[in-house]
């Protein structure tokens, strides 16, 4: 068992998951009320999923380059390299990840009618309390959902994380990569043990969606 | 537009300066996206009907006052503050109008109870003064018991109610209700429209109803507006309007059916009014025309008289008249009417008792006589046909 492939793999989705929550609210928000410019930027938020991991990977490794523009700029500010690095990966991650935090979000704030938000409004709500009070509470599930899928697609990320990561021991390599060695080393038996923890997790995951969204259907209905 | 008097109503001896300080005033232009060109206002403790086709902009005004629609130019007042005006560039937000709006839907707050719904909107306090409040006003709309149920628990009179409750928690300076039983049965709608009309009596701010149901307007509001393309054309108590609309359109537009085109004539030394062979008496108003002049005229339906076979009485020697039945239209106890006469197209539509119509052996293709009652003849000038 690779442990140090599990913790980078929990470390890089909880990272994934926190940093893309309030992007994810953000950006649903936005793009559930946006009249204009909407598909636009809602083909940007999916172009991920419809991009082969290789390519996309590729493309962020040239960008994350130490002459590439998000590298040089990283490089510029810290004095570090994006490619082969954790925060290398987390931000691929986030790149990668980004339409799942999104769209559920977005489908669930579609889903709060206006009039809501204007009852709020006339009751003398300020339009951060209608967020907090009315809407957040609202949205619950897309938010579950979206964090869930998040949380399980960084964990079995493998193309995108190995172009712009490699994998190196304790850094990068996570245990989707792990995996891969083990049987590109002909060791069955440990890449089995990792498939299985995998497997566990992720049913873990959804197990955990569906009992959240359950509890809040009955709640709200 | 036309200010009829306002009779019979609490705010009877304010005069038009006091309703503008204390009530709602508005007065909304704009050319476009929705054409507006609204003036009306409303006293405390008045129920104003705005009426009028959908698309006829009651809603976007009623949002306007809300403050959830922006409008071009013009000004809204309430309670002696001004709440927007165009030409200073000001506007109230939202939440500082302290306005009561029942939405059409209700708009309840799905995942709140019932007594959480209208909590949100009672302000100050402690918690539990808060609470009490919001108790208050549950059972106030008759829902104690209750209160811990989510919105789709309740039925969709028990929704209406929790609604009202929560625009009213806030102490609104005024109420606006759009279309607020139009989402419930019959029956239902019945007995909300009997508690609206209960709970309003005790209420003192400006109240604002929306809706496209004549009905039920004349029978909630102290004074009716009529709109069309966002534009009011008239505004009087629903006896006013229903008995005299300013023009054709109006009368169209409160299903009034009775109108027709006639031309002013002298005749016996006196003006009457010449409707084809007929030359009729009118009540009022007449003296103010010259020969020749033509005009639209309407009656109401309750003041044509069907004159009883075989048995003449003094009535009858009012503006009688001769028509042919066209169409019996039996609605319940009543039998609406439509006469068609030889001189022309227009029909006359009245409304007797159905066992007067048996009793009269009235049936289509029958001549039967009339008498249109001098002084219900109302004249629509500057509308000649």
């Amino acid at each position: 068992m690779d442990w140090s492939a599990l913790f980078v793999s929990l470390r890089l989705a909880f990272g994934t998951c926190l940093i893309l929550l309030p992007v994810g609210l953000w950006l649903g928000r936005r793009l559930a009320r946006m009249q204009r410019r909407r598909v636009l930027v809602e083909a940007l938020v999916a172009l991920p999923l419809v991009m082969p991991p290789t390519v996309l990977g590729f493309y962020l490794m040239l960008a994350f380059a130490g002459d590439g523009p998000v590298g040089g700029f990283w490089a510029s500010l810290t004095g570090t390299s994006l490619n082969f690095s954790f925060t290398g990966i987390l931000l691929a991650s986030l790149v990668v990840n980004l339409p799942f935090a999104v769209q559920p979000i977005q489908r669930a704030f579609e889903a709060v009618p206006e009039t809501l938000r204007e009852a709020a409004w006339c009751s003398g709500l300020s339009t951060r309390q209608t967020f907090w009070r009315i809407e957040l509470p609202l949205v619950r599930s897309g938010v579950v959902s979206a964090l869930a899928l998040t949380f399980a697609h960084t964990l079995g990320e493998f193309g995108v994380i190995l172009m712009v990561g490699g994998a190196i021991d304790g850094e990068t390599r996570t245990l989707a990569i792990a995996i891969y060695d083990r049987v590109q080393a002909f060791d069955e038996a440990g890449a089995g043990r990792m498939s299985a923890l995998l497997l566990g997790i992720s049913f873990l995951t959804i197990g955990v969606v569906y009992g959240l969204s359950r509890r809040g259907g009955r709640r709200h209905g | 537009m036309v200010e009829h008097g306002h009779v019979g109503f609490p705010d009877q001896g304010l005069d038009a300066q006091a309703r503008d300080a204390e009530g709602l005033s508005v007065s909304l232009h704009q050319a476009g996206p929705i054409p507006l060109a609204a003036d009306f206002a409303c006293a405390p403790g008045e129920l104003l009907g705005l009426v009028g086709p959908s698309g006829s902009g009651k809603t976007t005004l009623l949002r306007a006052i809300a403050g959830l629609t922006r409008v071009a130019s013009g000004y809204i007042r309430c309670g002696g503050q001004s709440w927007f005006d165009a030409a200073r560039g000001h506007s109230l937000s939202v939440q500082a109008r302290r306005i009561g709006f029942v939405f059409q839907d209700y708009a309840l707050f799905p995942h709140l109870s019932a007594r959480d719904n209208v909590l949100l909107a009672v302000e100050g306090e402690s918690g539990e003064e808060r609470r009490t409040t919001a108790e208050a006003w549950l059972s106030r709309v008759r829902l104690e018991g209750l209160e811990e149920r989510l919105p789709h628990q309740l039925s969709g009179g028990q929704r209406q109610r929790v609604a009202v409750a929560r625009a009213l928690a806030r102490k609104p300076q005024v109420l606006l209700l759009d279309e607020p039983f139009s989402a419930v049965d019959q029956v239902t709608r019945r007995r909300l429209q009997r508690e609206l009309a209960l709970l309003r009596e005790t209420l003192t701010i400006p109240m604002v109803l929306v809706t496209h149901d004549l009905e039920e307007a004349s029978a909630l509001a102290d004074r009716l507006c009529v709109l069309h393309g966002g534009k009011t054309l008239q505004s009087g108590t629903p006896e006013t309007l229903f008995r005299t609309p300013d023009t054709p359109q109006i009368a169209r537009l409160l299903d009034r059916h009775n109108v027709f085109s006639g031309e002013v004539v002298a005749a016996h030394g006196e003006r009457r009014l010449a409707w084809g062979p007929y030359r009729l008496e009118v009540g009022q108003g007449l003296a103010a025309f010259s020969p020749g002049q033509s005009l639209r005229w309407y009656l109401p339906p309750s003041d044509v008289v069907l004159h009883r076979r075989g048995r003449p009485s003094n009535g009858e020697r009012e503006n009688p008249v001769e028509g042919r039945v066209r169409e019996m239209v039996a609605m319940g106890g009543v039998t609406q009417i439509t006469l068609a006469f030889d001189h022309g197209t227009e029909t006359l539509r009245f409304e007797i008792t159905t066992h007067a119509a048996r009793r009269n052996a009235l049936a289509r293709g029958e001549v039967v006589q009339v008498s249109l009652l001098a002084d219900a003849i109302h004249l629509m000038p500057g509308a000649s046909s």
